[in-house]
């Protein structure tokens, strides 16, 4: 008697809190739909906390909008059904990865249009200064080192000249 | 080589101008949704008499508010002598959406801070909040006579708001179902 009561503790502590835990999730789903759930709920935006997915965030609204989310997979909606409820009531704000749209053109062209400008600027500067500009540079370094040799030689005869005096 | 000094100087002030720009504005404001669409459906107990049910077809065609907010909530105090102006001054119905609150405790707070509603929806779990697209309380929302939301207003109803804002929609409104 005393066993059979001993085991059934021990069951219950091995097994019952954790069932408890996660009741309300989706644990007697298939395993396709609970990732589908659980990709599904980190696409999503936490409206309050701003910056985690509701899949994340321990706000009320989160857990509440997940609930939402869950009661909507299991009554056979699709992703695009479910996204689209939330964006009527909280707009595309709501989606982590928003769609291409008039006001969203900025967001997605964004960085190609900074790309393309830089390379722009580079191909302009390259246009200005011609290949040629390499050796030239180069030849100016040695008129100017020729230049001040032939000073300090100079300065050399000068001073020699002087001692010799 | 006037252009080398002058664009990146453009670039800096354009810069500096649309950050300082973005310090302005405040990052919990969301970009508002929910305008234009059908109201969703209201089918809950009513707070006072939980026998009965409170349905948004209440409004029955005519210009409406609906107000969710909660006795946990503090900003909700705050409006709820703008509601009650607003619903003498022009007669709208405003309904209440008490939000994941305790009857007890919603009752004792209409008590104390006055009830400018026409009809409280008790909705308990937030279920109906969700679906009204909350995304805190207070938020008070326009029906038109067509059954769409014309406005939403995240936070509590001030006295501007109420002339400014609500005061000449609703005319509009009803101005548009007279015609």
């Amino acid at each position: 008697m005393n066993a059979v009561r001993f085991l059934l503790i021990a069951l219950v502590l091995a097994f019952g809190s954790t069932h408890v835990a996660t009741a309300g999730d989706m644990d007697t789903v298939d395993q396709a739909t609970q990732t589908r759930y659980h990709s599904l709920i980190a696409e999503l935006r936490c409206v309050v906390c701003q910056n985690r997915s509701i899949a994340e965030s321990d706000a009320p609204l989160a857990a509440d909008l997940r609930d939402v989310v869950r009661r909507r997979i299991q009554a056979g909606q699709t992703n695009a059904e479910i996204k689209h409820y939330l964006v009527v009531r909280y707009g595309d704000w709501i989606l982590y990865d928003p769609p291409i749209q008039t006001s969203t053109v900025l967001l997605w062209g964004g960085p190609f249009m900074l790309l393309a400008i830089g390379l722009l600027i580079v191909v302009m500067t390259m246009r200005r200064r011609p290949i040629s500009a390499a050796p030239a540079t180069s030849s100016t370094d040695t008129g100017a080192d020729t230049d001040k040799l032939a000073r300090i030689l100079a300065e050399d005869r000068a001073r020699e000249q002087e001692r010799g005096r | 080589m006037r252009l080398r000094v002058v664009v990146p100087i453009v670039v800096l002030v354009a810069l500096i101008g649309l950050l300082g720009y973005g310090l302005t504005r405040d990052p919990h404001t969301l970009p508002s949704a929910f305008q234009g669409h059908p109201a969703p459906a209201i089918d809950l107990p009513s707070l006072v008499e939980p026998e009965r049910q409170v349905r948004l077809s209440a409004l029955d065609g005519r210009v409406g508010l609906v107000n969710v907010w909660a006795s946990w909530c503090v900003a909700c105090r705050s409006e709820v002598s703008e509601l009650a102006h607003l619903a003498q001054q022009t007669g709208v119905p405003v309904i209440g959406i008490d939000y994941k609150d305790r009857r007890d405790e919603a009752t004792n707070w209409l008590r104390r801070f006055g009830n400018p509603y026409a009809l409280i929806a008790f909705d308990g779990d937030g279920t109906t909040g969700i679906d009204w697209g909350i995304s805190g309380v207070p938020e008070t929302f326009v029906v038109g006579p067509d059954g769409q939301i014309q406005d939403k207003i995240v936070g509590p109803v001030t006295a501007e708001i109420r002339r400014e804002r609500l005061m000449p929609l609703i005319r509009r409104l009803r101005g548009q179902a007279a015609s």
